[in-house]
């Protein structure tokens, strides 16, 4: 079996997070780390491996973004993949959800997996459905949020919560399965692991490599056009203790909710 | 003509909250664009009258499909088919795990462009621009469609069920073709509820807990602390700890699971993840209680206290019921 895991770079959770006010994009400079969701699904695939039910071949890292993006493919091996795909081309760059979809899709069907893995929603775009876009186009089925995951023969039995509880359902490979962070603790990399990310082998890839149409894709091309930005209705800021003396603290608390009827 | 095709969920006869609002949404917006809102159901023998009642709504027409239930990639299948073979410039969405999966595979069948986690949509010119809050709500973005058809996922409870009075709209059956990998995924069991019946849908209080507890034991505090409020009082949970197993699923706040608005919700080792924002923020008052003075919570509490839970919750209980007497 070989597994693709896709991964992103996405701004350091220490770091401010803001928008391009000039183009309305989200502005991707500053620090930048593996997106912390990602790392439940290289987890998993290295469980799969190692659950020995199917013998997995080759777990591969794949991303599409900028130079700074082998960063994130440097951890995704560090933390268990064999090699990684580097999609970057100033073509696919402000692309929208169903245009980034798109052009991983392409990035994959070069590799033919059989089965792509993928966190259940970047820490930054806020957005859980890459995963549907890019199993449409590789006309595989495809399941989010999965927080259970057991190998049977050619195929995959999901667990998962939806709305009215939850569901058990049978996927058969190849598959494209989105994990949810309950489904496993990912591990820490060794050192060694760490040294040796950069010497496996990375592939930097091209729009043209992958066969992805260049006019659907990139921020012109893209069906969903982010005209504004605007802040949101100002909401009077909440009151804030910084617990020093707890029984002081409590004390706080409960003259708060007094004052509110609440007890 | 500007018509609107709207997703409606149902499950075991009842047609999903968060459906009803994006079908009375979908009306009042194909009113404003000239155009008229259907609504579809895809499903396993979906009675005449379910799909009938979505008039109620403001549907003039509900089309009704049969196909598997529960699995996104059927219902894109079914609204493709519909969508090639109608008049429709926007497809809605009410949200929720359903409405993402089934929005997004929508987007890359179509080529269409997709705005989710959207909380307001207004008419502009023949046009609809979708308005979603992104960094963590700090910012607002409007997004508009170049392609053909648009796809609004609305953000879970974002728009306000209406019912109009318009009696019972015309069910037609819709036939389509299931592509070969949506018949790939087959539902094995659904709905299963895991952990104890609880209801804490009627409760004036709620102490919810999260992650932070740290583990299943830690809930015993905020079960102490419901206890002192008293009867009225009940204990609810975030996502993360119900599939982790130290709650029961039916106390589950957010996303894809119950949405409330007590009098107090009072949220422990929560850090305010936009899925369990959504289930809670009308609550009239909300104070949390996290070591970490960076969680999103604070963003949206009325009282924050940055603290440790497993010093101030006992002391909190104690000093409820000597309040109390």
């Amino acid at each position: 079996m070989k597994i693709c895991v896709l991964v992103k770079e996405v701004p350091d959770a220490a770091v401010e997070k803001r928008l391009n006010n000039s183009t309305g994009r989200m502005d991707r400079s500053g620090e930048k780390n593996l997106n912390p969701y990602d790392t439940h699904a290289i987890e998993a695939a290295m469980q799969i491996r190692e659950g020995g039910v199917a013998p997995v071949e080759e777990i591969v890292a794949v991303t599409m973004g900028p130079e700074s993006a082998v960063r994130a493919l440097h951890k995704a091996v560090s933390l268990g993949a064999d090699r990684s795909v580097h999609l970057s081309d100033e073509a696919v760059a402000g692309s929208d959800v169903a245009a980034t979809g798109y052009a991983l899709a392409q990035t994959l069907r070069r590799e033919s997996p059989d089965l792509v893995l993928l966190g259940q929603q970047s820490d930054d775009g806020e957005c859980y459905t890459i995963g549907a876009v890019v199993a449409e186009h590789l006309g595989m089925p495809s399941l989010t949020q999965v927080i259970k995951m057991d190998v049977e023969t050619g195929a995959l039995r999901c667990e998962r919560q939806a709305e009215y509880g939850y569901d058990t359902v049978q996927v058969s490979l190849p598959a494209v399965i989105s994990v949810g962070d309950a489904i496993n603790e990912p591990r820490y990399p060794s050192l060694k692991a760490i040294m040796g990310a950069k010497k496996k082998p990375l592939e930097t890839v091209g729009a043209a490599d992958v066969e992805i149409d260049t006019s659907k894709v990139g921020g012109e091309n893209s069906a969903a056009r982010w005209i504004a930005a605007k802040a949101p209705p100002a909401k009077a800021a909440g009151e804030i203790i910084e617990d020093e003396d707890t029984a002081e603290t409590v004390e706080k608390i409960v003259a708060w909710l007094d004052e509110r009827k609440l007890i | 003509m500007t018509n609107i095709l709207v997703y409606a969920l149902h499950y075991e006869g009842a047609i999903n909250k968060n459906s009803l609002g994006a079908v009375s949404e979908g009306a009042k917006l194909a009113a404003e664009l000239g155009g008229e809102a259907h609504a579809i159901l895809v499903g396993e023998g979906v009675p005449q009258d379910l799909a009938a009642s979505l008039g109620n709504y403001g549907a003039s027409k509900v089309l009704v499909a049969e196909g598997p239930e529960g699995l996104a990639q059927p219902v894109v299948d079914a609204m493709g088919a519909a969508i090639s073979g109608g008049d429709y410039k926007y497809a809605l969405f009410g949200g929720g795990l359903l409405g993402f999966e089934i929005g997004a595979g929508l987007a890359a069948r179509l080529g269409a462009g997709v705005a989710m986690e959207v909380t307001a949509v207004r008419a502009e010119g023949g046009e609809l621009i979708a308005e979603r809050p992104i960094l963590g709500d700090s910012a607002i973005s409007e997004i508009s469609y170049r392609s053909e058809v648009g796809i609004v996922i609305g953000r879970l409870n974002a728009f306000e069920i209406k019912e109009t009075g318009a009696g019972a709209a015309a069910v037609e059956q819709l036939s389509f073709e299931l592509s070969p990998h949506a018949s790939q995924a087959k539902m094995i069991t659904r709905g299963e509820q895991r952990g104890a019946d609880v209801d804490i849908e009627g409760a004036d209080i709620l102490v919810a807990g999260g992650r932070g507890l740290g583990k299943a034991e830690g809930f015993q505090l905020c079960e102490e602390l419901a206890g002192a409020f008293g009867n009225n009082a009940a204990v609810a949970a975030t996502r993360a700890v119900v599939d982790a197993g130290w709650y029961p699923y039916a106390a589950q706040i957010g996303q894809t699971g119950k949405t409330v608005s007590p009098k107090l919700y009072l949220a422990a080792g929560i850090s305010g993840a936009i899925q369990h924002k959504v289930g809670m923020q009308s609550s009239e008052n909300i104070v949390a209680i996290n070591k970490d003075s960076n969680a999103p919570i604070f963003e949206f509490s009325d009282l924050g206290i940055v603290g440790d839970l497993n010093k101030i919750l006992p002391k909190l209980t104690e000093a409820v019921k000597a309040k109390k007497g």
